[in-house]
């Protein structure tokens, strides 16, 4: 086996920050492919472009998706990464761990890959990178006996992924970590079949801090919220300006909608309850004196995506307000009609964002059952052209 | 015969006795020191987060790495955060220091927290893409040892959000980031006719184009490309092996700056594009490094506490932003794609 000289990645083994080349290193030591793919990365940093073959469909059986083929473009130079395929590996929810599973994981991986992981990859997964198309489904059967499941890829329900919920959050206004599990259960055909005309992310924040980005990134964006008052603390607010917080600079200006005024003679701070809209500045600020209300749920949106085809979109808010607590009924509900209506009316490659902005939000919302309110939009239209529907005007 | 479709491990079972006892009653939290979070319950029980960056991709001995020290200070227990940060939860306070000491001993960096910078989201890159316009992991490592004292320390504005994607398909949420690095094409596809009908399917292929450039080409049972149409975002190729976009002589970066996800006091917002071209310089990417530090400084020393990047540019303004910066203005920077009119000014309201 050759040992291949690599100069320019050495340079990446240098500072501060911990080095992905020195994980390769290691592994490296131990396996064939990890060594060539140091090879294969020198190369592309020599040339300036990756070396990976455009395709290659492989699988497990029963399964369409989770793992994703790769093959090099220069096997004769590097024949231990000829076949250098993914396998993504559906996390527990909000990325929880101990480390018996942790460590079952590893020990399949040194036995079946190249020993080198993502932890995790963007769309949630533990990404196992780099294995043999006849490991494949070893790897899987070894994984299933572990307890342990893939994910998705393709046309299909992408692995659903959340933040780090009540286990580990004051600010979680459900139990997003149970939801986040209880969808990816309901929904195991989706998420291994593919057979829709696109990918569709489910991401579940438990508050409006969105630490799983799910507005940017998913297709459906569970957003967690409440509907009544946020409660103060007074004595801890006291406390907080007798440590020398500026509460007024700091809290009350920043506060998008002015709805929170501090009295510094009595040390109180006022809210305007019907003016907050709910955006976590103040709580952020000040964790001990203020906290989300009781009557909590969560806001749905739909259609986020990056720019590729039509334009990146954030979600668009559809449910302002919907009660989450099992079975999820009512969410689960939605969800089908929005697939139906995707499926029966999207193009090959169409996100829903992208299907919704090409019928008409108007269209979608009749189809799926859902009444407009004026909570889905900064403004109402400025143009005149409306569509109206035919029972709404007299047939001549 | 294995099993299929159970799922993933639940996630239950991979939570601390003092989670499990406080699930749904944390009260508040603290920040002690950087990358150190301190949750207590209305119980009154205490939970210790020592937060430390990875470089993502990691070797399985990493993983064993960070388990035996899960074993020694967690009780076996840990997690990861949407940034690929370690998470060690510490039940027990008097373990917090030795933690803290034995990650230290190993070089891993504890911060993350706070008004800090956060670990770079990023996509797979030369490592495992196939339509990269450029590396992930070694810019990552690059702009991570450049800005090493940001993470380490809680020394900036506001939070400090740092992400990137190696081609327009922005695996991950890099076009909401407070500075989006972007792998980009610069040339249009190159068609090869032999093996594009064998393939692809060709209505597929014109269909993929945003701004229909691909038009059918019988004679050749393939298709041509309207070159002055093409805005190199790469869908053909993803769509058609056929339509090779890799252009080792042109591709680059593109910096976006501005975005955010949080709905904290401005809504989510798209980064918007301040620099339209860097080179790729591996393996450490100095053209890109340096543009970042530019922006990151200008920001820290002009916002007010608490500003992100974005609600400080639309306190000064685009104008002011692109002066402070001392980053060129140009013709790129103006919108010609589908959502552009909203962008251009229709006011008498500006700066100079």
């Amino acid at each position: 086996m050759k040992e291949h000289k690599t100069p320019l990645l050495d340079e990446l083994e240098k500072g501060p920050w911990p080095s992905f080349v020195k994980e390769m290193k290691r592994a490296a030591e131990k396996n064939e492919s990890a060594k060539d793919l140091l090879g294969q990365l020198e190369l592309s940093y020599q040339d300036k472009k990756g070396h990976w073959k455009h395709g290659g469909i492989v699988g497990v059986r029963g399964y369409g998706g989770g793992v994703i083929g790769r093959y090099s473009d220069c096997p004769e130079q590097f024949p231990n990464v000829a076949e250098f395929h993914t396998i993504r590996v559906n996390q527990p929810s909000g990325w929880y761990y101990n480390t018996k599973a942790l460590r079952k994981i590893c020990d399949i991986w040194e036995k079946r890959g190249s020993g080198l992981t993502n932890f995790h990859g963007s769309t949630g997964d533990i990404i196992l990178l780099g294995t043999k198309t006849d490991e494949l489904q070893p790897t899987f059967d070894e994984l299933s006996d572990a307890g342990f499941d893939l994910g998705g890829s393709g046309s299909d329900l992408r692995t659903p992924s959340t933040c780090a919920g009540p286990a580990r959050c004051e600010y979680a206004c459900f139990d997003n970590l149970d939801l986040c599990h209880d969808l990816t259960m309901t929904y195991q055909d989706e998420i291994h079949r593919p057979m829709w005309p696109y990918k569709f992310k489910i991401k579940i924040s438990g508050c409006p801090n969105d630490c799983v980005a799910s507005i940017a990134r998913a297709d459906l964006s569970i957003i967690g919220t409440w509907r009544d008052s946020l409660r103060i603390d007074q004595e801890e607010v006291k406390k907080y300006a007798a440590s020398g917080m500026d509460i007024k600079g700091e809290v009350c200006e920043p506060c998008p909608t002015k709805a929170l005024e501090f009295d510094e003679d009595a040390g109180e701070l006022r809210l305007k309850a019907e003016d907050c809209v709910r955006c976590m500045h103040c709580i952020n600020r000040m964790p001990k004196a203020l906290r989300p209300g009781v009557e909590r749920g969560a806001t749905i949106l739909i259609g986020g995506k990056a720019t590729i085809l039509q334009s990146a979109f954030l979600s668009w808010v559809i449910v302002p307000f919907m009660k989450m607590e099992p079975p999820y009924q009512e969410l689960k509900d939605l969800l089908e009609r929005i697939w139906e209506w995707w499926d029966e009316n999207g193009k090959t490659r169409e996100r829903i964002g992208e299907l919704i902005y090409r019928k008409g939000m108007g269209n979608f919302l009749r189809a799926v059952g859902l009444p407009a309110v004026p909570q889905m939009v900064y403004q109402p239209r400025a143009n005149p052209y409306i569509f109206w529907q035919p029972d709404e005007v007299k047939k001549k | 015969m294995s099993r299929t479709d159970i799922g993933p491990p639940d996630f239950r079972e991979m939570l601390p006795p003092v989670i499990k006892e406080n699930y749904g009653k944390w009260k508040y939290h603290e920040i002690v020191k950087p990358g150190v979070l301190k949750h207590v319950s209305e119980s009154g029980a205490e939970l210790y987060s020592v937060r430390v960056g990875s470089p993502r991709l990691v070797s399985i001995d990493f993983i064993r790495e960070i388990c035996d020290l899960a074993d020694e200070f967690c009780d076996g227990y840990l997690r990861f955060t949407s940034r690929h940060n370690v998470e060690f939860l510490v039940s027990k306070k008097e373990n917090v220091e030795p933690l803290l000491d034995a990650l230290k001993e190993k070089g891993l960096p504890v911060g993350g927290t706070g008004n800090s910078l956060s670990n770079m989201i990023h996509t797979q890159g030369w490592i495992h893409c196939h339509t990269p316009a450029t590396d992930a992991s070694g810019i990552v490592k690059a702009v991570m040892d450049d800005l090493y004292e940001h993470f380490v320390n809680m020394d900036l504005p506001a939070k400090l959000r740092i992400s990137l994607a190696c081609c327009l398909n922005m695996c991950g949420a890099v076009h909401c980031s407070d500075i989006a690095i972007l792998g980009i094409h610069r040339t249009p596809p190159r068609i090869d006719h032999e093996r594009l009908p064998k393939v692809c399917e060709i209505p597929t292929v014109i269909a993929s184009c945003p701004t229909a450039a691909i038009k059918p080409d019988p004679k050749r049972k393939s298709v041509k490309v309207n070159e002055e149409r093409c805005m190199y975002c790469g869908n053909c190729y993803t769509m058609c092996p056929a339509m090779e976009i890799i252009d080792a002589e042109n591709d680059g970066i593109a910096i976006l700056v501005g975005g955010k996800v949080s709905n904290a006091r401005t809504a989510p917002a798209f980064s918007r594009l301040a620099i339209p071209y860097l080179p790729n310089n591996p393996p450490r990417w100095p053209e890109v490094t340096e543009a970042v530090r530019n922006i990151v400084e200008v920001w820290a020393a002009n916002a007010k506490k608490g500003e992100r990047v974005g609600e400080w540019i639309q306190r000064i303004g685009w104008e002011n932003f692109f002066k402070l910066t001392g980053i060129p203005f140009t013709d790129k920077h103006i919108d010609d794609f589908i959502f552009s009119v909203p962008t251009f000014r229709t006011t008498t309201n500006f700066k100079w």
